[in-house]
C-alpha cells in the first residue's frame, strides 16, 4: 500500500512533559481582585456549560527564542492561540497592546501591567530548536490575584511534531482554567470525498483535530463510510463497498493493511464500533430485509445478536463504562433512540420522545450527555440530552447535519453538515454543547463522517 | 427467405404472361407462428436479451414512498415485467440495488435500502423467479441518480434498481 510511508513519518510519540521548577516569583504584592464573569474569590476559571457568553480576555506574550526558534516559536504560538480563541471561550489581547514587555522567559510577572490592559490569564513561553528537536516551555499566570496557575511545563519532540506541541502547551492551559478535560491534541478519522454527487469518489483520511496534516489510509477504488478509531487510535473500523455490497473491515492504521470482518454470504454488515475496552465490536448486520445489532468477540470472533426484531436497529454505541449500548430503532414506526444493557440481558428502554425521528446516537467521554441526529419536518439537528433522555437540547439546525462525534472531553462534537442541491457538499463542522461555537473546519475539499479519536499520548 | 421470395415472383411474372385475368393473391404463412414457447428457459436465454433489454421492456427500476419499502400497484406491474424476463431468460442473474433519498442519516439509509431490495426480490420470488438467482444490495444514499434535492428528485432516489448480466454472479 503506497501510504505506509507517510504514516511512518509522523511522529506520534512525544518526549515525557516536563515540570518546570519552581514558578516566577511574583513581583505584585497587592490583594488580588475580585474576578468579573465567574465571580467568587475561587480561582480563574470559565464555567463552559455555565451562561458566561464573553470570551476571557487572555494575553500571551511573544514566544521566546531560545535557540534557533525564531520562526518556530511564532508558529507555535500562532497554533495555541488558534486552539483557544478557536473555543471562543477566551479573547486574545493583540500583542500591540501589552503594557509589559518581558525579556526572559524567567522574568518576574508585572502583573500590573498585565491587569491594565484587562488580561485576566497571561501566558509566557519560550521555544528553542535544537538537532531537529523542539523544546517548548510555558507559565500560565492569573493575573488578578498575581499567581501562577499551576506549574510551568516542558514539552519536547521532533520538529515535525512541533503542531503537537503547541496543541499539548494549549491543552494544558484549556485544562486548567476550564477544569475540563483536555482535547487539542487529538486526531480526527473522516471521508474525502471528491467527483460530482452521483458518482462521489471517497477515501479515509485521518487529520489533525483541526483540520492540519491529513493523510489518506485508504485510495478510492472502493466506496468507503464512516470509519472509527478503535480505543487507543491504532485501528480503525469501516464499511466498504468493495464487494459490491457493505462489509466491516478493520484496519491496522500503523500499516494501513485491512481485512473483512467474518460476514456470512448474503449480508451486510455496517455501523461499527469498538467497545471501550476494545474487546468487543457491535455492528449492524443486514439479512433478508432486516437488520440487527449484533456482537461480535475481537479476539475470538464468536458472534451473536443483540437485538432481533422485524425492525431496523442500526448505530450501536457503547457507553463509556462499557456496560450500557444506545441506538436506534424504528421499531415504534420512526427512527428513535433505545438504551439496553451491553450483554442484550434486559429490554432496551427508548429514551428519545420529541418530535420527530432521532438517529446516530453518540455517548460522551464523560457520560453525562448523549449526542444524536434529529429530523423534524425538512430541518436536520444535532442535539444532546441526558442519557436518560431528559434535557433534550438542539445545538444546530440545517438541510442536512447529521453524525455528532465527541471530542476526548466531551465539550465538543463534530458533525457533517451537506449543502442541497446539485452542487450540495458535505463538510465538517464542530459545535459545543452550548450550541454558541459553531464553526466550520478549515480543510480542503468535501469531507464527511468524523470520528474523533482519543487525546493523544 | 430468398428461395420463396423469388418463387413468388416467378408465380407473378407467370400470371401476366398467360392472360389479364388477376391470379389469386400469393400468401405466404408462417407455419411457425404462435409457436412460441412462454416458459422458463433454465440456463439458456433469448436471441436479444440484454441487459439493455431487460431496461427497456421490463424496466429496472421501481420507486418507493418515503421511509418506507411498501411496493405500489405501478411498481408491482413493473416487477411481473421483470419476473418475465426473468424467467424466459434462465441464464441470466440479478442483483437488486436498494437505494434511499440524501433525507435521512448514513447507516439508517442502508439499512432502509436493504429492506427495499429485498421486498423487490420477495416479489420477484412470489412471481416464479428462482431465489438463487436474486441477491440484493443496498447503497443508502450514497449513489443518488438524481442530484438535485427537491422532492421529484427525491423521489426519484427511493429506488430499488434490477441489475441483470449473463451467467451466475452480478
Amino acid at each position: 500500500m503506497p501510504f505506509s510511508a507517510s504514516l511512518a513519518r509522523l511522529p506520534l510519540v512525544l518526549a515525557a512533559a516536563l515540570v518546570l521548577a519552581g514558578p516566577a516569583a511574583a513581583q505584585d504584592a497587592a490583594a488580588p481582585l475580585a474576578l468579573p464573569a465567574t465571580g467568587d474569590e475561587g480561582p480563574l476559571r470559565i464555567e463552559i456549560t455555565g451562561g458566561q457568553v464573553e470570551p476571557m480576555p487572555i494575553a500571551i506574550a511573544p514566544f521566546f527564542d531560545e535557540g534557533g526558534a525564531a520562526e518556530m516559536a511564532a508558529r507555535i504560538q500562532e497554533v495555541v492561540t488558534a486552539d483557544l480563541t478557536g473555543t471562543d471561550l477566551f479573547r486574545e489581547i493583540p500583542a500591540s497592546a501589552h503594557v509589559a514587555r518581558p525579556s526572559g522567559f524567567d522574568d518576574p510577572v508585572a502583573y500590573p501591567d498585565w491587569r491594565a490592559v484587562n488580561a485576566e490569564a497571561l501566558i509566557l513561553g519560550s521555544v528553542a530548536l535544537r538537532d531537529g528537536q523542539v523544546t517548548a516551555r510555558f507559565r500560565l499566570f492569573d493575573v488578578f490575584s498575581g499567581q501562577p496557575l499551576g506549574d510551568g511545563m516542558q514539552f519536547d519532540a521532533p520538529e515535525a511534531g512541533w503542531r503537537r506541541v503547541a496543541h499539548k502547551l494549549a491543552d494544558q492551559v484549556y485544562a486548567r482554567i476550564t477544569g475540563e478535560g483536555p482535547y487539542f491534541d487529538s486526531r480526527v478519522t473522516f471521508v474525502s470525498e471528491t467527483g460530482p454527487k452521483d458518482a462521489r469518489l471517497k477515501r479515509i483520511g485521518i487529520m489533525d483535530y483541526d483540520g492540519a496534516n491529513p493523510l489518506w489510509v485508504t485510495d478510492d477504488s472502493a466506496l468507503v463510510v464512516s470509519p472509527r478509531f478503535s480505543p487507543d487510535g491504532s485501528q480503525l473500523l469501516y464499511t466498504s463497498f468493495g464487494n459490491g455490497m457493505p462489509q466491516v473491515m478493520l484496519m491496522d492504521v500503523a500499516t494501513v493493511q485491512s481485512r473483512p470482518l467474518k460476514q456470512e454470504a448474503g449480508t451486510m454488515s455496517f455501523a461499527p464500533r469498538f467497545s471501550p475496552d476494545g474487546r468487543w465490536i457491535v455492528y449492524s448486520r443486514e439479512k433478508g430485509g432486516n437488520t440487527d445489532i449484533w456482537q461480535m468477540d475481537v479476539a475470538t470472533g464468536a458472534e451473536r445478536p443483540l437485538t432481533e426484531t422485524a425492525a431496523i436497529e442500526t448505530s450501536p454505541f457503547f457507553s463509556p463504562d462499557g456496560r450500557q449500548i444506545v441506538f436506534e430503532s424504528d421499531q415504534s414506526g420512526t427512527q428513535q433512540i433505545y438504551v439496553m444493557p451491553a450483554d442484550g440481558s434486559a429490554e432496551p428502554a427508548r429514551i428519545s420522545f420529541g418530535e420527530g425521528s432521532y438517529g446516530t446516537p453518540a455517548w460522551s467521554p464523560t457520560g453525562d450527555l448523549i449526542a444524536f441526529t434529529k429530523r423534524n419536518g425538512d430541518k436536520f439537528h444535532i442535539g444532546v440530552m441526558r442519557p436518560d433522555g431528559t434535557e433534550e437540547k438542539l445545538l444546530t439546525e440545517s438541510f442536512l447535519d447529521e453524525g455528532p462525534s465527541w471530542a476526548p472531553n466531551g465539550r465538543v462534537v463534530m458533525f457533517t453538515r451537506q449543502t442541497p442541491g446539485g452542487d450540495g457538499t458535505p463538510r465538517l463542522h464542530s459545535v459545543d454543547v452550548t450550541g454558541r461555537n459553531m464553526r466550520p473546519l478549515s480543510i480542503e475539499g468535501a469531507a464527511s463522517d468524523p470520528d474523533w479519536g482519543p487525546l493523544l499520548p | 427467405m430468398t428461395g420463396l421470395r423469388i418463387a413468388v415472383a416467378v408465380l407473378v411474372l407467370a400470371g401476366l404472361g398467360a392472360c389479364t385475368q388477376a391470379p389469386p393473391p400469393a400468401v405466404v404463412t408462417d407455419p411457425y407462428a404462435g409457436s412460441r414457447y412462454t416458459g422458463t428457459l433454465p440456463g439458456g436465454s433469448l436471441p436479444g436479451a440484454t441487459a439493455e433489454d431487460f431496461r427497456r421492456t421490463a424496466g429496472d427500476t421501481v420507486l418507493f414512498p418515503e421511509n418506507d419499502a411498501a411496493l405500489d400497484g405501478t411498481a408491482r406491474a413493473t416487477l411481473v415485467r421483470q419476473a418475465e424476463w426473468l424467467k424466459q431468460n434462465g441464464s441470466f442473474s440479478s442483483v437488486v440495488e436498494g437505494h434511499s433519498d440524501e433525507q435521512g442519516t448514513r447507516e439508517y439509509n442502508l439499512a432502509l435500502g436493504a429492506r427495499r431490495a429485498s421486498a423487490v426480490q420477495e416479489y420477484l420470488i412470489s412471481q416464479g423467479v428462482e431465489a438463487g438467482r436474486i441477491r440484493t444490495s443496498s447503497f443508502g444514499k450514497e449513489r443518488p441518480i438524481q442530484v438535485c434535492s427537491d422532492p421529484a428528485c427525491q423521489a426519484q432516489n427511493r429506488r430499488a434498481v434490477t441489475v441483470v448480466a449473463p451467467g451466475a454472479g452480478v
